[in-house]
């Protein structure tokens, strides 16, 4: 998987600062941003999650002519039984660990590529029985001068069953 | 905001509360705003019926988005350098969470001052739901 063009834009930076409930002015006013030491809008450390909007065939999200795993007429839009499906049934992947290392602050106007690269795969025993299978991707982002701007490292898991934490 | 590398020492910690009674909404926006539509975030009705749990539940990337916020309102904007978590347990709607940051070591790395921070995000049980480390740039 690859993303060709992620273009940091203003008002994406502002939704996604509202979304995780950050009024902070350096994620929307430029007239504040030019005043501080960034010297213009910058996306919150963990924006560059929202690449997915510009990957084409991002799984997770509905795409026009295609079944979509979540409910309408029925509590799942999924018409043929397919138990390996992204997401369908109990045993779906969830999100274990995150991690950003930022070479350089991310502003509006720059215009990103993502190179993502699997990592190590591990299993362990879950605390309530069933295997539990942990696999990591690294995804560099590079700006317009092919210059790394932030590396992430994403670790998911799938369960044999629903994970609760109590 | 910034920090000063004389103003702080080992142990010194910052905390604030993230968020009040985690609306679904507020699910709903981080969606939106993300491009993460799993329903297991915004659908009660498949994340009951067809995925068993029970109910939506928060991305951990909204938590840690949230979280990163008292980070940077500790340590000012531009100034990470890492930040890392894990996600030890889910954040369901009506949550309320305070995140704290300690500062762990104060070093020097290639001629700038460097403060390492441990994360601890807990929920109104106590409970921890995001473990994590970060570090970030401080004024010298």
């Amino acid at each position: 998987m690859a993303i060709g063009k992620f273009p940091i834009e203003k008002s994406h930076v502002m939704m996604f600062a509202r979304s995780i409930g950050d009024s902070n002015k350096i994620y929307y006013d430029s007239e504040y941003a030019k005043q501080t030491e960034c010297g213009e809008i910058i996306a919150p450390p963990t924006f560059v999650q929202s690449s997915a909007q510009f990957d084409p065939d991002y799984f997770l999200r509905p795409k026009i002519g295609e079944e979509w795993f979540g409910s309408a007429k029925g509590p799942t839009g999924i018409t043929k039984k397919d138990s390996s499906g992204s997401g369908s049934g109990a045993g779906g992947g969830l999100h274990a660990e995150q991690h950003y290392v930022f070479h350089k602050t991310l502003k509006v106007g720059a215009v990103l590529t993502a190179e993502v690269k699997p990592g190590k795969t591990w299993e362990k025993e879950g605390r309530k029985g069933g295997k539990l299978k942990f696999s990591e991707t690294v995804t560099e982002y590079r700006d317009q001068d092919g210059e790394l701007v932030v590396t992430a490292t994403g670790v998911g898991v799938r369960t044999e069953r629903p994970a609760t934490s109590n | 905001m910034t920090l000063h590398a004389n103003d702080i020492k080992i142990g010194d910690s910052y905390e604030e509360e993230i968020c009040d009674n985690l609306s679904r909404t507020q699910i709903v926006m981080y969606a939106g705003a993300s491009g993460d539509y799993n329903p297991l975030h915004s659908d009660e009705i498949f994340t009951k019926e067809v995925a068993g749990y029970p109910s939506v539940f928060a991305h951990g990337m909204l938590s840690m988005g949230m979280t990163g916020r008292m980070l940077t309102n500790f340590v000012g904007d531009g100034r990470l350098k890492y930040y890392g978590v894990r996600f030890t347990a889910q954040v369901f709607p009506g949550a309320t969470l305070r995140a704290k940051a300690t500062i762990t070591d104060i070093r020097d790395e290639n001629g700038e001052k460097i403060a390492d921070l441990e994360v601890s995000t807990t929920n109104q049980e106590g409970i921890e739901v995001i473990k994590g480390k970060a570090s970030a740039r401080l004024d010298q």
